[in-house]
């Protein structure tokens, strides 16, 4: 079992961008591109909300330079389905997060996965296929992502 | 005297027979009786691994019948939740572009889908740009409600009506099968007896059971076009539509929830927007979360994220 999660992990995190509209809320093509960014922060803000939950983090670059990044999520049903909650992150966590940037290059994006202080990584979901969250789904109800 | 001693020898061995006959057999009957007793209450369930086959863990189980007349219990897409979001429209024609997904539009039905400015299917705008009702929290209506976030569904059902409970916005339909007449549609509403009933967002329902599995839901009496969509990807629908489900449960855990659109004013023709969508049946025990709009969340996550990603390439947001 730990073999399949790690296999949708790097699904998810890695290559594989077959992104389909899974948003609840909106579309995908008018302001996603493939363009994934890794970025370590510390996290000011994990809003549990509607229509999409709002992670916002602080993040240091080379030049010491401080940048405040909003990544998106779905909202806390579908985020619930694939294992994550409104307490899993906490503000002055530090973590490494996996954003799908924004086409107009602002810091923003969708969440793609979490890398928690404690190790554990959560996974969204987003830019891997259907058959990839639909797997994750699956474990979280069954219990044996964990 | 020999026959009295006999006599009086025969009745005492005839009371030890009785007596063992009433330690015998009365608590046979006591326990007969409880038996009997019993057949007539619900089966304790055993321990069990499967809660809803009722199988042993690595027994297989017979399937279940089919219970007739019943479409009680919670109920989510059969292929994973994302099967029910249809954020590009109807599951049965999405609005991806494809000629073969193109819908019969009156002209003005046409006219009707282009003032819709869509966050989703072929035509979609930026989060910044859209004018979807659903974005202002506005109610769904029906048969929105049924073609977005289609998520898990309760049903509860008496000898009057069926009441379906979506996940969504926390909204319930009532459709009657106490074998009322569907209102009749007439300016301004609908006529239920001799009175005109004003429209309603979920309209007014009434099913009938056309075999022991399928049910025909007939509603009319919704809001117009200036209140309601179809769907996400901005398809228009009105004040006239006549909607048609057929639910049938094909198996124990199982149903197939067809939807036909008739709408003359926005289309030329019926046609079907969801064809025998599955939804399986869940653990009766499962606790079904809320899914909101709230104009104060919705507000926040314009202001911090719909927004600035809504700004053209090169230009300031404001952030």
């Amino acid at each position: 079992m730990r073999s399949k999660v790690m296999a949708i992990l790097v699904l998810a995190v890695g290559g594989v961008t077959l992104s389909v509209p899974l948003f609840a809320h909106h579309g995908t093509a008018a302001f996603e591109t493939e363009k994934k960014v890794t970025l370590k922060g510390t996290v000011t803000e994990w809003l549990w909300s509607n229509p999409h939950c709002l992670l916002q983090l602080d993040v240091k670059g080379d030049d010491g330079k401080v940048v405040h990044w909003v990544g998106e999520t779905q909202n806390p049903v579908s985020m619930t389905n694939v294992g994550w909650s409104k307490a899993a992150i906490k503000s002055g966590d530090e973590v490494t997060v996996t954003i799908l940037q924004v086409k107009n290059g602002m810091p923003l994006g969708r969440l793609v996965s979490v890398l928690l202080p404690n190790g554990k990584t959560l996974i969204s979901g987003e830019g891997a296929s259907r058959e990839v969250r639909d797997e994750l789904e699956r474990q979280v109800r069954e219990g044996t992502s964990k | 005297m020999t026959d009295c001693r006999r006599d009086s020898s025969g009745r005492k061995s005839a009371l030890r027979t009785m007596r063992h006959l009433i330690i015998v057999v009365v608590p046979a009957l006591v326990f007969s009786s409880v038996a009997l007793g019993r057949t007539k209450q619900p089966q304790q369930a055993p321990v069990v691994k499967d809660r809803k086959s009722g199988a042993f863990k690595g027994q297989k189980a017979a399937p279940a019948a089919v219970p007739r007349h019943d479409l009680s219990g919670t109920w989510e897409p059969a292929n994973g939740p994302s099967e029910g979001i249809q954020i590009d429209g109807v599951k049965a024609m999405p609005n991806d572009g494809k000629p073969e997904h193109q819908l019969p539009y009156t002209p003005y039905g046409l006219q009707a889908y282009k003032s819709h400015h869509a966050l989703a299917g072929a035509d979609e705008n930026l989060p910044g740009f859209n004018n979807d009702p659903r974005d202002k929290c506005e109610p769904l209506g029906f048969p929105r409600m049924t073609f977005y976030n289609l998520r898990e569904t309760q049903m509860l059902q008496n000898e009057y009506k069926i009441v379906m409970l979506y996940e969504y916005g926390t909204v319930w339909r009532v459709i009657w099968t106490d074998g009322r007449e569907l209102p009749k549609l007439v300016d301004g509403g609908v006529l239920i007896g001799k009175e005109v009933k004003e429209p309603r967002y979920y309209g007014y329902s009434v099913g009938k059971w056309v075999n022991d599995t399928t049910l025909i839901v007939q509603t009319t009496g919704m809001m117009g076009e200036d209140r309601v969509w179809l769907d996400t990807a901005g398809r228009p629908i009105s004040d006239q539509v006549h909607v048609e489900e057929r639910i049938h449960r094909a198996d124990h855990d199982h149903l197939e929830w067809t939807v036909t659109i008739d709408d003359p004013k926005m289309y030329t023709k019926p046609w079907v927007a969801m064809d025998k969508f599955r939804m399986k049946l869940e653990d009766p025990h499962r606790d079904v979360m809320e899914q909101y709009c709230s104009l104060t969340e919705m507000e926040n996550y314009n202001k911090v994220f719909a927004s600035p990603a809504s700004v053209p390439t090169g230009q300031k947001s404001g952030r």
